[in-house]
């Protein structure tokens, strides 16, 4: 049903910079036009093809694997120093200090927001996702933070750097980093 | 080690896809360009060349530099590539004055591409974003635009910066690029333009983030005889830096700021540095540059800077580590208007403009950033201001600064892994 007009009518909206997202569907061609001049092919449109790329790829966590089995085993690990006692939230074998090798530790299950994020948009295989928030996380007696993500905040206004959040870890491992994430504390 | 010079610079116009061209042919476009500038240089005169280009997802070719040296006809001569992420051209450019400075040429083409359009935006993130810890950070963020947004909000906690400061930045840019036409986005913008457009990673919306392009770009580096026997007008290249940083944000110190010659320790009581607010690489390649250029106060001695803007954070933030202001107040430098050109009309009020213009070219953030040969660009673009000849290469002259005799370029790669600062100043 057409709506009654009111004395001032509001312009309408134009977007004239709006456009169809470009997809990576086609048509299947199976032949292209040929001139007879062939002086006249520079000026050809270029051929484009499309051409499917994937890998099965044997990825391994090498000397980083005690973290992920940790996750699996609802531990938070980090790494200490011995020569410096330097402990890095997000666990390296090797001191970046000193040089020397480090122990793996456990950081307690609770920490502070460094920063934050809100992504809208990401990377292909994350597009499902969002949007998701995205923090670091600093621990009381670590001096390096943890990268991971933060649920049961709706906005990102209502993120507030220094705010508690504390870990939980999912029930079924998926032996990604994802397997621990954040809730407000 | 002897003085280099730049004598010459190309650039293909920088587009969201270039279907009608492989990688080696935008190269071509690019050295033909720089090649026929200076009309003395000829083919034998050229001693080798530095392949520069970031990823080889992107380009689904390995090897390519080696295809885009036998295309422009330099084999045998040497060539290699160099790589480092968003860096990799300030990287090239910087291995191309080694082959110069060592002795080992007198003359060394170094020639960047990218070609990001054989993707779409989201999968281009995906690989870009493999430039992050596979074990640690791709799987839990895999985008690069919220590393950024992350450390800018840190930046804002800790120094009070404000998303139309940022926003200054793009609007700044995109209008320098209306009198550039190699850019790929030329647009009269407002703060609430930018502050409108979709948000990608809070607070970063579209117009607070470069684009990504196809394009190439080539310069021409040679000894000092050779300079001058070519041209009249050389580029002296006077100083050049390289900082690094933990790949993993979340792992760098929160220690003491490395300080600046006009800097003192009283000035940073109470900042953890660099933290994820700073970009520790930027200031350490900036501190080597400014030695090696014998440059003590950046802001009274430097004309003008391209810098690495992907991020209109990014770009705050490097006003800071190159030391043009304190850390802290690269806010309020945009803000003021320091790094506004002085005769281009912003719609903006603006107290303090033209200090010392930043990205008169338009940036990455308008330009578009084909990685391998963003860093190469500002080296042609600051070449070209330093000339005096941007009325020629741009067709109009409104970008032509009244005092550019002494240019920094900045090039930037994953969160401020590597850095790179080159001084570029009148060499006649």
């Amino acid at each position: 049903m057409a709506k009654k007009r009111s004395g001032t009518t509001r312009p309408p909206a134009y977007n004239r910079n709006a456009k169809l997202e470009e997809v990576m569907t086609g048509t299947t061609v199976f032949n292209v036009p040929f001139p007879k001049d062939l002086s006249s092919l520079k000026g050809m449109s270029p051929i484009v093809i499309k051409h499917p790329y994937s890998i099965d790829y044997l990825h391994s966590y090498g000397q980083d694997s005690p973290f992920f089995a940790g996750l699996a085993n609802r531990k938070l690990l980090g790494t200490r120093c011995g020569g410096c006692k330097y402990t890095y939230a997000t666990p390296r074998l090797h001191c970046a200090n000193c040089g020397a090798e480090t122990d793996w530790v456990e950081l307690p299950l609770e920490g502070r927001v460094h920063t934050f994020t809100t992504c809208y948009y990401g990377s292909e295989e994350f597009l499902k996702d969002t949007p998701f928030h995205l923090i670091l996380v600093e621990f009381d007696g670590a001096d390096t933070l943890l990268l991971t993500r933060l649920i049961g905040v709706d906005r990102p206004e209502d993120i507030r750097i220094g705010m508690k959040v504390k870990a939980k870890f999912r029930r079924n491992s998926q032996l990604k980093p994802t397997d621990v994430y954040f809730v407000p504390g | 080690m002897r003085p280099v010079y730049m004598v010459s610079g190309g650039v293909s116009k920088f587009v969201k896809a270039r279907p009608d061209a492989t990688f080696q042919k935008m190269v071509k476009e690019a050295f033909d360009y720089a090649f026929d500038d200076v009309p003395k240089l000829t083919r034998e005169m050229i001693d080798g060349s530095v392949a520069s280009y970031f990823s080889d997802h992107f380009t689904r070719q390995l090897m390519a530099g080696i295809m885009a040296t036998d295309y422009l006809g330099l084999c045998p001569k040497p060539n290699k590539r160099v790589e480092g992420g968003g860096a990799t051209g300030g990287l090239s450019f910087q291995a191309g004055w080694e082959a110069v400075a060592s002795g080992r040429m007198n003359c060394c083409v170094v020639f960047g591409f990218e070609t990001m359009s054989r993707v779409q935006t989201w999968k281009g993130n995906e690989f870009i974003a493999h430039a992050s810890d596979t074990n640690f950070d791709y799987p839990v963020g895999g985008f690069y635009s919220g590393y950024y947004a992350m450390m800018v909000n840190r930046h804002m906690h800790e120094f009070g910066t404000t998303v139309e400061q940022m926003a200054m930045v793009s609007v700044k840019n995109h209008m320098n690029a209306c009198y550039n036409p190699y850019a790929q986005k030329r647009r009269k913008l407002t703060i609430q333009d930018v502050r409108n457009a979709e948000m990608v990673a809070y607070p970063l919306t579209l117009l607070d983030i470069c684009v990504m392009s196809d394009g190439a770009a080539v310069c021409i580096l040679t000894d000092e005889k050779t300079a001058f026997r070519l041209t009249d007008r050389p580029v002296r290249i006077s100083g050049v830096g390289t900082g690094t940083d933990f790949m993993r944000f979340a792992d760098r110190p929160h220690g003491k700021v490395i300080l600046a010659p006009n800097e003192k320790e009283s000035d940073y009581r109470n900042l953890k540095y660099p933290g994820v607010h700073s970009f520790r690489a930027g200031r350490s390649a900036g501190l080597q540059a400014y030695r090696m250029a014998g440059i003590r106060n950046p802001i009274k001695e430097i004309d003008f800077v391209e810098l690495h803007d992907a991020y209109t954070s990014s770009e705050i933030q490097t006003y800071e580590d190159l030391a043009l202001c304190r850390y802290g107040e690269g806010g309020k430098f945009v803000e003021e208007g320091h790094p506004f050109l002085p005769r281009i009309d912003y719609g903006l009020k603006l107290r303090k403009r033209g200090t010392i213009p930043i990205n008169f070219s338009g940036g990455l953030i308008a330009c578009g950033h084909p990685v391998g040969a963003t860093g190469l660009m500002q080296a042609v673009f600051a070449f070209w201001q330093i000339q005096r000849k941007i009325q020629k290469h741009f067709g109009s002259g409104e970008l032509q600064l009244a005092k550019a005799d002494r240019g920094l370029i900045h090039s930037h790669a994953g969160t401020g892994t590597y850095v790179t600062v080159s001084i570029l100043e009148r060499g006649w």
